[in-house]
């Protein structure tokens, strides 16, 4: 399928472009492959050659910089995915290149060079080694690429020092909780400063409010400095929390890939709906997303009499007009009571003096949930504007009833 | 044509020592220099000092308890004179598990990292430890002659098993996440074996190092059938003059030693936190535990 244009990513050179992976567990791999590729069903596959396929003809491009979530039920190759990135799986066919460079085809001291220098990994269990302490643990990649005691142990307290673990040093993993454990393993991912981050359900194994506080971590961290993430999770909440882009798995192959705005707008198939039924598209839905350009907008010239824009707005049935700026720019909000009013005056700038006092534009980021109140307490529809004071649409309560119910 | 496989096995013996007795003679120098140079250690040791060292011992790994037993069952050996005899018999167990592990350690590492070869040892272990013991005492006998090294031969081949498939056990259940994140982090696999695998396998591996000291113990006691020395002597004699009390005291002797022997390389699979250690950690360090921004 084709990928959503996606302008947010543009200026973002691409890290990891994976073209045409496939991975197929078994012993016939190959014969599998062909199966597959000739259009026969898993269960064909399965029944013929004992076969199972964990990734089926992925292709995807993550862009450096951005933390790229992998979502899917279990089962649905989510994590085969990631460790396919470092080959921790070997691919059966396909390409996966980092940097350019293709690792598929990659020697084994090359990849295990990639691997100290430019990929490291933060997995669901933790997995510290439990016959080392937290530090030593931490040290663990510095150690495995031949650095010397001293700088590692101080590069590596300087890793737990950023993810908020100080004075543990010494201690034994299984003397931490699991909120600590996993900021080791995370220190222990970070203290090789690879460009590379590979996630497996890093915070599913926590429970729901140490995950929040480890997830703002995680995008605090990325803020003070830009890694590329690449998060598998099967938690849409986490994954609408931190990811800027979205890829969608479905029994081993790429349903959709987007941001996060698109998964929930422009859901793919049923299998993508299905997973935010139990979202809160409050907290999803920006006040831009609902808005509708429906109402009738008059520009506000000099001289204008506002005969022209109650004509129209009888004309279109319409109870309220937008007036703007020739440059889109919102004025103000007048109804066909208040212009007429303003119009027996007889007043020079008809508009000007029509304006509702009480509508408020709302910025387009607002989160739905904080607009609710707004749009549920006013007569009129509420008018939405960007940063740039330009007129974007307006909500109106049927249309956010509409927006609510459609993902319940 | 008749098939005799007696008859066979004695042929390729007597091959083995017409054309092999070189390599023979090596083996057995290898092996009879490290019994011996275990056994004067221990028979130069006085009472005294043995007894202190086990019960420093048992009170360092186990506890007071087992100590105070340790200390009175020893009074107890060296009160029936066999205190001599008991020192050859831990010289036998020490010097067989030394070869063994030397041996299986490596094999079972092996069996662990390849299919194949664990596939092709496994059978062979198996008859191994089926065998029955006194089995091994013939072609050893005829190899090697009489005495310890003959003795130690046959101990390890009946020992060994244990160690080998416990250190294989040991290295294919270390958790799958375990050995994920040494891969991830780009370790060798050398650097997988001894950073990641060995470690989390040590309590497998020392429960197969314990057993392979239990089974020798049984297997030295044997093996003084063909002159390997020790308590197993006391015990022949009294079966052979149906001398029930020597015979008993023999018996005892046995199970002291393996007791101490059981409990103390327990303790080193558990990696017990002793009392002076933990004693020790509270007063070198007091723990800071309020920095974590959680």
């Amino acid at each position: 399928m084709a990928l959503k244009y996606d302008p947010s990513n543009l200026d973002r050179p691409v890290k990891i472009s994976i073209r045409n992976v496939f991975k197929v567990f078994g012993e016939q791999p190959e014969k599998a492959l062909g199966q597959l590729k000739s259009g026969k069903t898993k269960s064909e596959i399965h029944a013929s050659t004992g076969c199972s396929i964990g990734v089926n003809n992925a292709s995807f491009d993550i862009h450096a910089g951005e933390i790229f979530v992998i979502m899917g039920l279990s089962g649905s190759g989510k994590s085969t995915m990631l460790r396919l990135l470092n080959r921790l799986i070997e691919p059966t066919s396909g390409t996966i290149e980092i940097d350019g460079q293709n690792v598929t085809q990659m020697k084994r001291s090359e990849l295990i060079a990639l691997r100290r220098r430019d990929i490291s990994m933060v997995f669901q269990s933790f997995a510290l080694l439990p016959n080392r302490t937290v530090i030593d643990n931490a040290a663990f990649g510095l150690e495995v690429g031949g650095m010397g005691e001293t700088e590692r142990k101080q590069r590596a307290r300087a890793a737990l020092k950023a993810v908020g673990l100080q004075g543990h040093d010494d201690s034994r993993t299984d003397q931490l909780s699991g909120g600590m454990k996993q900021r080791v393993g995370l220190a222990r991912a970070l203290a090789s400063e690879p460009t590379i981050l590979l996630m497996d359900e890093a915070f599913s194994a926590l429970d729901p409010l140490i995950r929040a506080e480890m997830q703002d971590e995680l995008v605090r961290l990325q803020s003070e400095q830009s890694r590329t993430i690449v998060f598998v999770s099967h938690d849409l909440d986490e994954a609408m929390r931190i990811g800027d882009r979205i890829c969608i798995m479905q029994n081993g192959e790429v349903v959709q890939v987007g941001t996060p705005d698109d998964i929930v707008l422009r859901p793919a198939n049923d299998y993508v709906r299905s997973f935010f039924r139990n979202v809160d598209v409050s907290q999803v839905f920006r006040a831009g997303d609902v808005a509708r350009n429906t109402q009738v907008t008059i520009i506000e010239r000099q001289g204008t009499s506002a005969a022209a824009a109650l004509e129209r707005m009888e004309h279109f049935d319409r109870e309220v007009a937008i007036i703007l700026g020739r440059d889109k720019t919102y004025h103000g909000m007048v109804s066909r009571n208040s212009l007429v009013e303003t119009m027996k005056d007889g007043a020079s700038d008809p508009y000007r003096r029509a304006f509702l006092v009480d509508i408020e534009p709302i910025p387009a980021a607002e989160s739905l949930s904080a607009v609710l109140g707004t749009v549920a307490s006013s007569a009129w529809p509420v008018p939405v504007v960007d940063e740039g004071n330009r007129y974007l649409g307006s909500i109106s309560k049927s249309a956010l009833l509409e927006t609510l119910d459609r993902t319940v | 044509m008749t098939f005799d496989i007696g008859d066979g096995v004695d042929r390729a013996v007597n091959f083995i020592l017409d054309n092999f007795s070189p390599v023979l003679d090596l083996i057995a120098l290898a092996i009879g220099t490290v019994t011996d140079a275990i056994q004067s250690l221990l028979l130069a040791a006085p009472f005294a000092l043995g007894l202190a060292i086990f019960v420093l011992l048992a009170l360092w790994r186990v506890g007071i308890a087992f100590a105070l037993f340790t200390g009175l069952s020893l009074l107890l050996v060296n009160h029936m004179n066999l205190w001599s005899p008991m020192m050859e018999t831990l010289s036998l167990v020490l010097a067989s598990t030394l070869v063994a592990m030397l041996i299986g350690l490596p094999l079972g590492i092996a069996m662990a990292r390849n299919d194949r070869v664990a596939s092709i040892a496994r059978p062979i272990l198996d008859l191994m430890q089926t065998m029955p013991a006194f089995v091994y005492l013939i072609p050893a006998a005829m190899f090697f002659g009489l005495g310890a090294v003959p003795g130690t031969i046959a101990t390890v081949i009946f020992s060994m098993p244990p160690v080998v498939r416990l250190t294989n056990l040991g290295i294919r259940q270390v958790h799958v996440e375990f050995v994920e994140a040494g891969q991830a982090f780009g370790c060798t696999e050398t650097q997988l074996l001894f950073k990641v695998q060995l470690p989390n396998a040590m309590p497998s591996i020392m429960a197969g190092i314990n057993q392979t000291i239990m089974l020798s113990l049984s297997m030295v006691v044997i093996a003084s059938m063909i002159g390997a020395g020790g308590i197993g002597n006391t015990v022949l004699t009294g079966i052979q003059r149906l001398d029930v009390g020597t015979g008993f005291e023999g018996g005892i002797a046995v199970v002291i030693l393996a007791v101490i022997l059981d409990r103390i390389t327990q303790s080193f699979g558990k990696d017990r936190a002793s009392v002076w250690r933990v004693f020790f950690q509270r007063t070198a360090q007091p723990q800071t535990v309020s920095t974590a921004t959680a």
